[in-house]
């Protein structure tokens, strides 16, 4: 095929273009040539299909996601906001930290290991740009029903491949969600958060200043993986009338991300760049725009530079590949000779493809033939935006309506049946087989991890300065009211950071959803964007970056409404932490906040193909409150663990089965106080002698507190029920070696 | 000036940084080592750490085994230089031939994490001599190549000589023969061990502090000698 260069558009501009097949609409493909005066070319196509597409251009959140801005709270905390690779935030000692999530959801369905491990890969790869040393990764993931066929496809090749790639790496995994509903059969969702750390000055942006600095390629040869893999895969509903899609997931490889960390780290530190930004979604189409619109606009690139694994490439795939392990630095020349030199010392193959020039246009040249010419802004942030039809779906209204009926045990044999039944559920189970394979000890600042209520690191080894990470969603919650759902979330995973004795600091998310294209899907997102954005303002915890992925749906059916929401905290001396499993006989337990009868969204109610009616209401106030007497009673509580999925009857299975050590508690109204999911509540394990200081905590921050019972023994003593640790321990444990091997 | 020790860094090396906290924290000097050169730098000891030396492509250590550092570091091995293997460096070691035997596949086909009971074996080598004979102690374990195999001949060899310096107790994590987690050379100078003791080495952020015991033996060693 001859080269379409930018004459040849200019004297051919009636040639028909494949915008369909790229994902464009009619009237984007207009817009673009309203944009250059001209037909685009086939190079100019690509960049344009890719980067407007949902998954890069945002064109169905944008207008929702500006309340993030909108209604930011006062911070000092964030030093860099939403926009750039990730939000970074001041957590004290001239330490910056920097955390994002991201979704892998749809690759990861198609061909679950290199899904899962890309997802990994990139999620690092926006942490190091920021200059930022990754120190931890996590995995929210959702999965079909455990038992279902595809679901042992899906499940262990996504765990596989999230170890696989972080294992590799040397980055310790500290925590995630295992979940599973059948509304993500077909819809796995993979979701990697990655936390990095760096000092103030180091903060690296994605910026291409300077005319005759050099664009620097380095990283991973470019190849035909993954191309198309954003317009394609991630902006489409998957159709199983539709062809295979497999050639478009990425191959990830993790030691030429390692060197690639080792490297960049180096170059950091000898502050060698400008600026710089990592070639994920959209590849090069994505690097060379963003940078340039970032920066003052001019950039000239040669194409023909860019090394390939594929000398068959054109332009065209060259612009839209995938290929992972790629970075793209911004490098003054008088550096240029200590930047290579370091690049060799790792390994790390890097090629001048050009550089910043004057004025504001990117020219994109192969083999001296202008094939791009483009004013950068419009590719990477003019695209399109959508204010989708939103309608509040009927079912909100029914299930408002409906009368749910779940069978509440009262006598001793059927409550022990019933804890029994539930700690074994795929939801509740102990998920130590996912967990045992992720390194969870390298770098050797990991001071919780999974199961604990936050993954912890510490930061500093002199001063005990760490940071603590948590992700959560209840995704009933949001479907039963999103708003309310988001809401929840956030509390939940604030609640979890305070639980281990850290401050909560800042908020990101990942938001997944159905297509955009259902008014009903629309109307969710938009609450729930509205309650995250609320709860934030509200909490004062600023948003510091995030990730939307629609299209998680099959045919009409689209999976629950799932918001992730990630928080960050900080402690200032880890030695404090407040593990959650009960460790020492003798002391008393004390439930933080109270319980009320509603059982919609909870387990016990999923384990009978309830879902409930109206989900519970956020009190924010109150959860700010409950967060502040946890910090100020830290010293006092030997074990914390809070009461969410599963109620206070995993809760209590939990904590006695983490250091074997058991406990006998009393408790009115049993079936609702064990199983009722209601929020804002925590379990702590306090010394007898400390009664007062609890009570005092209590009415300083006007939440109720109730003694349930004490710790010790071989079992958990539940009013006139007993249930032995090894008989726990053997439900809680079985059900993922049965499932999946 | 105190006892230097190196730690050598391949690409893809992982717990460099972890094995030389530990050698910090046993009271020694860490001496940071680059496997482009053969410069061994003064050190006294050598650890090799954990980690994915060249991805582990092709096979574990086998590509490492080529370094210019290792050409320095098994001439000194051959001399009765201390040499200190963990989960990759124990892979490294086989493949340069210094311990017999090969790491495999897990039997389980996982990676697999999880804190592991050992039982020591031999307190008679240069990093395990401060240990007491059948001690217990639990250390993590975290690798998906590590089940120890090796022909009939060389297992009776090192069980007759007493160079199975620890075994796995109360759970098989890999199925290698006779549970050993670890094995010395003849004079006891190189030691290799699946486990990761740099993971042990402070209660908060590993399972124990037994790790450290095999740092300060290497310290102990060089002092006494």
């Amino acid at each position: 095929m001859s080269l379409d260069t930018v004459t040849n558009a200019q004297n051919n501009p009636d040639a028909s273009q494949p915008w369909a097949e790229l994902g464009l609409k009619e009237d984007e493909y207009a817009r673009i040539k309203n944009i250059l005066g001209r037909r685009p070319t086939s190079s100019e196509l690509a960049m344009y299909s890719v980067m407007w597409s949902e998954h890069c251009s945002y064109k169905s959140s944008k207008v929702h996601l500006k309340q993030f801005g909108e209604k930011a709270p006062k911070s000092d905390a964030l030093l860099v906001g939403i926009g750039e690779n990730a939000g970074v935030v001041d957590i004290g000692q001239n330490y910056a930290v920097t955390f994002k999530i991201e979704s892998h959801n749809h690759p990861s369905f198609v061909e679950p290991y290199q899904g899962a491990a890309t997802g990994v890969g990139g999620i690092v790869r926006d942490i190091l740009t920021m200059g930022a040393r990754p120190i931890a990764v996590m995995d929210p993931l959702r999965f079909g029903l455990a038992d279902a066929e595809d679901t042992r496809r899906v499940l262990p090749g996504i765990i596989a491949g999230v170890g696989g790639y972080g294992n590799c790496l040397g980055l310790p995994n500290i925590g995630g969600e295992v979940v599973f509903d059948e509304t993500y059969a077909g819809n796995p969702l993979v979701n990697a958060l990655c936390v990095g750390v760096m000092k103030h000055e180091d903060i690296k942006l994605a910026k291409a200043h300077g005319a005759g600095n050099l664009v620097v390629l380095f990283g991973a040869k470019t190849g035909g993986d993954g191309i198309g893999g954003v317009s394609v895969l991630a902006s489409e509903t998957f159709n199983a009338a539709k062809p295979t899609k497999r050639p478009s997931v990425q191959v990830g490889d993790p030691f030429a991300e390692k060197v690639l960390i080792e490297c960049c780290l180096e170059i950091f530190h000898a502050d060698l760049v400008v600026g710089i930004q990592d070639l994920g979604g959209a590849g090069l189409s994505c690097a060379t725009s963003e940078l340039a619109s970032a920066g003052s606009g001019g950039m000239e690139i040669e194409l023909e530079k860019v090394p390939l694994r594929d000398p068959s490439l054109s332009p065209e795939e060259i612009l839209m590949s995938e290929s992972q392990e790629r970075m793209c630095a911004i490098v003054e020349p008088k550096h240029i000779k200590q930047f290579m030199a370091i690049c060799k010392k790792w390994d790390v193959t890097a090629t001048v493809i050009g550089e910043v020039t004057e004025g504001e246009r990117l020219h994109i040249s192969f083999n001296g033939e202008l094939i791009v010419d483009v004013p950068p802004r419009t590719v990477a942030h003019d695209g399109p935006v959508y204010n989708r039809p939103i309608a509040k779906p009927a079912y909100v209204e029914e299930r408002a309506k409906a009368v749910i009926n779940i069978p509440m045990p009262t006598s001793a044999e059927d409550v022990k049946a019933a804890i029994l039944k539930l700690i074994a559920s795929p939801n509740i189970a102990d998920k130590s087989w996912v967990t045992s394979q992720y390194d969870k000890y390298v770098q050797g600042n990991s001071v919780l991890a999974q199961p604990e209520d936050s993954g912890m690191i510490r930061i500093d080894e002199k001063t005990n300065l760490g940071v603590a990470i948590s992700t959560d969603a209840n995704a009933r919650w949001s479907y039963l009211d999103p708003y309310e759902g988001a809401k929840l979330a956030l509390a939940e995973s604030m609640r979890n950071i305070a639980t281990t004795g850290a401050k909560p600091l800042a908020v990101t998310n990942c938001l997944n959803f159905g297509s955009p294209e259902d008014p009903g899907v629309m109307w969710q997102f938009a609450e729930t964007v509205r309650g995250l954005a609320d709860a934030c303002l509200e909490l004062g915890l600023p948003v510091t970056g995030g990730n939307v992925s629609f299209y998680n749906q099959t045919g009409s059916v689209a999976i629950l409404p799932t918001p992730v929401i990630g928080v960050l905290g900080v402690i200032q001396d880890v030695r404090k932490r407040t593990p959650m499993g009960i460790n020492k006989s003798g002391s008393d337990l004390w439930l933080i906040g109270d319980v009320d009868s509603n059982m919609s969204g909870s387990e016990w109610a999923y384990l009978h193909g309830e879902i409930g009616n109206l989900s519970p209401k956020s009190d924010l106030a109150k959860e700010a409150r409950l967060v502040d007497l946890l910090l100020e009673g830290q010293e006092i509580f030997e074990a914390a663990h809070d009461v969410s999925n599963g109620g206070l009857a995993a809760t209590l299975v939990e904590t006695v089965l983490k250091n074997k050590i058991g406990a006998s508690v009393t408790l009115s109204d049993v079936a609702v106080a064990l199983f009722s999911e209601t929020p804002g509540r925590v379990l702590v394990a306090i010394d007898p002698n400390h009664t007062n200081e609890m009570v005092a905590l209590a009415g300083k921050y006007q939440i109720a507190v109730n003694k349930i019972g004490t710790t010790g023994g071989d079992k958990l003593m539940i009013n006139d029920t007993k249930l032995s640790i090894t008989e726990l321990s053997k439900a809680h444990t079985e059900t993922f070696p049965k499932l999946f091997g | 000036m105190s006892f230097r020790i190196g730690v050598v860094t391949f690409p893809g090396s992982l717990d460099d940084r972890d094995a030389a906290r530990a050698v910090e924290i046993a009271g020694a000097t860490a001496v940071p080592l680059f496997h482009a050169s053969d410069d061994l730098k003064e050190v006294e000891a050598v650890v090799l750490p954990g980690g994915f030396s060249y991805g582990d492509y092709l096979r574990c250590g086998a590509i490492a085994r080529f370094a210019p550092i290792m050409n320095s570091i098994v001439t000194a091995a051959e001399h009765g230089f201390p040499v200190l293997g963990i989960c990759n460096g124990f892979q490294v070691l086989c493949e340069s031939h210094l311990l017999p035997g090969a790491l495999t596949r897990n039997q389980g086909l996982h990676f697999l994490c999880r804190d592991q009971k050992l039982k020591i074996e031999n307190t008679e080598t240069m990093w395990t001599n401060g240990f007491t004979q059948g001690q217990e102690i639990v250390i993590p374990l975290k690798n998906g190549e590590g089940s120890f195999q090796c022909d009939d001949e060389t297992l009776e060899m090192l069980e007759s000589e007493g160079r199975v310096i620890a075994r796995y107790v109360d759970f098989d994590p890999n199925g290698s023969r006779n549970l050993i987690a670890g094995i010395s050379n003849e004079r006891g100078n190189v030691v290799g061990l699946m486990p990761h003791p740099e993971h042990a080495i402070e209660s908060l952020t590993g399972p124990s502090e037994d790790g450290l015991i095999f740092f300060k033996s290497i310290l102990h060693q060089m002092v006494g000698r």
